[in-house]
């Protein structure tokens, strides 16, 4: 779960982080307001979780509250990446002398927090670990230990940080990483933590993702998540429990297991992609696959304008493919979809399964042998009714 | 011979009063498996399957001398059944469970470095050696005993080869599902160093997918460390950037993780790469 920059920041200020004094608008004259209050220079930043914001004319410096105003018009509704402007972010012009990058992260491999410092803050990490990889000081935290004093010396003297600016600098990195621990962060990042003209550090920019598997246990940022730009199907997905990504193909996929239904996609990018054919959506069916959990999924995959034929691609181990079969059928009867859909199941009582597929002798439903031919079958389909 | 487990292993089933546990402790003593009993605190003392229910690990390895555990229960609870386990001697841990946050897990991972415990999973379809034993969820139908050595982050695509691989009369020596989380206890590169040095074993598969760099590592040991020829595929080709496809750890993030580079790592280490996982045993004939 992603949070906004507002969010992220206003979480580091609950861990002692400086961050400047600025607030959220929905609207222009929101905006105005709040650049009045402030008082002086003023940023005025899109709120979207995407990276490029900047670039895409989503972050402006206003000189008063009346230009305040302007920009906040401009970007509020602006798309950025396909996604819609709700929010901006006004924040005081901060005096910047040095931008620092800081972060802790998951490190999967190591299976321990990573943090990841340096004096070339502002620019993206990627981008800096690809052209100044030396420029980034890394040190793991040991899960059981936590974070440990020498560590933060460690890494204000590696990175260069003037030694005045220690002191500080440890408090932000104490606090950050009580931050991503308490939070259940796999991403805790400050980029630009700025150093002021004044000396004093300042988190300008922040991006905190929290691993979704702990959200059970944090319900101040459920509470607090936005879900505008989540899709009306994706939305319907999660509500029954099915997971669904939608993809801008025009296969729909229905798939048990995760693994097994990234194949399914790549196989009908495999043969479709020379003619512009592709997955429509990624979707784990799961276990079972009853009647009910069949229904459900079809009709997220139908309600895609795009889809012009369903792959299923089923492998029965504990489950029977016949079982499956009377299921689909039965889902079929009730959603009643248009387009042709291919059947392709493999594993325990497969040739039965196809037999009831085919025996059925719906005219837009046939079975496939081969996952191959089931891809092909899938692509021709599509050609077909185009 | 085969790797991690054979029809001599002893094994605990942590919940094995619940639905999922119970139903797949009996596939396993149908398979063969040598089920000493289970764990269900506050039910110790009673029987399932004519096999004894303990309240703690502690009591149950004290009693059945029992080498390896599998943990089948909810996510909120699993973190702390694997700590329970490592600390009550077991060597090997095989945790079935998705969900489990991954802070809890690198914490428990760190624990059953620290107690000599090797860690399968999470989030895994388990182990399969077949003929002999299986601990986990893996569908007695989808192999047979032979000399390939099977390791993966999935469950139904390892189900789809395997059986696509006994359609054509290659058998396996051990199927390894390690997981498809970010912090997994066991790594390609584990079980790979396990394939080469088991006899038995001839040719190795790896199924990998998206996320991560265990693909990238793998390609660095097969290149220094393996002898035995290895066949791979890699889903998520077409998988967008910046999603997670079902598993957690399947997520292509700034830049890392994407399917192509992975491709490209274990071409360039000598491990010839299926386009289409039907085509797997046709490599490893």
């Amino acid at each position: 779960m992603k949070l906004h920059e507002y969010q992220s920041k206003f979480l580091f200020r609950d861990y002692g982080i400086p961050i400047p004094q600025g607030k959220v608008a929905t609207t222009a004259e929101d905006a105005f307001e709040i650049a009045s209050e402030l008082g002086g220079l003023v940023v005025v930043k899109a709120q979207v979780r995407v990276g490029g914001r900047g670039k895409a004319g989503g972050v402006k410096v206003a000189r008063d509250a009346e230009e305040a105003r302007r920009y906040a018009d401009q970007i509020l509704g602006m798309e950025i990446k396909g996604l819609r402007v709700e929010k901006v972010l006004v924040d005081p012009g901060a005096d910047i002398k040095q931008e620092i990058y800081l972060a802790i992260t998951n490190d999967r491999g190591a299976g321990m927090p990573l943090i990841m410092a340096s004096m070339e803050g502002g620019m993206d990490i990627e981008e800096l670990n690809r052209e100044r990889p030396g420029a980034i000081i890394r040190e793991h935290v040991e899960p059981i230990l936590g974070l440990q004093n020498y560590q933060m010396t460690y890494i204000a003297s590696a990175m260069g940080l003037p030694r005045a600016r220690w002191r500080d600098f440890g408090t932000v990195l104490a606090g950050l990483y009580e931050c991503y621990l308490q939070s259940d962060a796999e991403l805790a990042e400050i980029n630009p933590l700025v150093i002021t003209g004044e000396g004093a550090l300042l988190a300008v920019d922040g991006k905190v993702i929290i691993d979704d598997n702990a959200l059970f246990r944090q319900p101040a940022l459920v509470e607090d998540h936005d879900t505008s730009d989540e899709q009306e199907s994706e939305r319907l997905a999660r509500e029954a429990g099915i997971t669904y990504i939608k993809l801008d193909g025009q296969i729909g996929c229905m798939v048990n297991g995760a693994g097994l239904a990234m194949t399914t996609m790549d196989m009908t990018k495999l043969y479709g992609d020379d003619d512009g054919i592709g997955p429509a959506n990624f979707l784990d069916i799961g276990g079972g696959a009853t009647p009910e959990q069949v229904a459900a999924a079809l009709r997220i995959i139908l309600s895609d304008a795009n889809v012009k034929c369903v792959l299923f691609n089923i492998f029965g181990g504990i489950t029977r493919c016949d079982e499956v079969a009377d299921g689909i059928l039965t889902a079929y009867n009730e959603v009643k979809p248009a387009v042709p859909m291919i059947i392709r199941l493999q594993g325990t009582n497969a040739a039965e399964g196809n037999q009831i597929i085919d025996a059925a002798q719906i005219p837009n439903i046939s079975s496939a042998e081969t996952l191959t031919e089931a891809a092909q079958r899938a692509v021709a389909a599509v050609k077909q009714g185009a | 011979m085969s790797i991690l487990i054979d029809s001599g292993a002893k094994v605990l089933v942590q919940g094995i009063t619940g639905r999922q546990g119970g139903f797949h402790t009996k596939l396993m003593m149908e398979y063969g498996t040598d089920v000493a009993g289970g764990v269900t605190p506050g039910k110790g003392g009673e029987w399932f399957e004519g096999k004894p229910v303990f309240d703690t690990m502690r009591a149950a390895v004290e009693t059945t001398n029992a080498d390896v555990s599998l943990v089948t229960v909810p996510a909120r609870f699993a973190a702390d059944a694997v700590m329970e386990a490592a600390d009550a001697g077991i060597r090997l841990i095989i945790c079935l469970t998705e969900h489990i946050p991954v802070a809890d897990m690198m914490k428990v991972l760190a624990f059953c470095r620290r107690r000599g415990a090797r860690l399968i999973g999470p989030n895994c379809p388990g182990l399969m050696t077949p003929g002999q034993a299986k601990v986990g969820i893996i569908p007695a139908m989808v192999a047979e005993p032979g000399n390939i050595g099977v390791v993966s982050k999935s469950g139904t695509l390892t189900y789809e080869v395997g059986f696509a691989m006994k359609n054509q009369g290659i058998g396996i020596s051990t199927i390894v599902g390690i997981g498809g989380d970010p912090v997994i206890g066991t790594t390609f590169v584990d079980v790979l160093e396990m394939f080469e040095n088991d006899p038995e074993t001839e040719k190795v598969a790896l199924l990998g997918e998206i996320g991560g760099s265990a693909e990238i590592a793998a390609a660095d040991f097969i290149k220094n460390a393996m002898t035995k020829p290895v066949a791979a595929f890699v889903a998520g080709r077409s998988a967008p950037p910046g999603k997670r496809m079902g598993h957690a750890g399947a997520i292509v993030d700034g830049g890392e993780g994407s399917a192509e580079e992975k491709i490209q790592a274990l071409e360039a280490a000598g491990a010839r790469v299926a386009a289409n996982p039907e085509e797997i045993p046709g490599l490893l004939a």
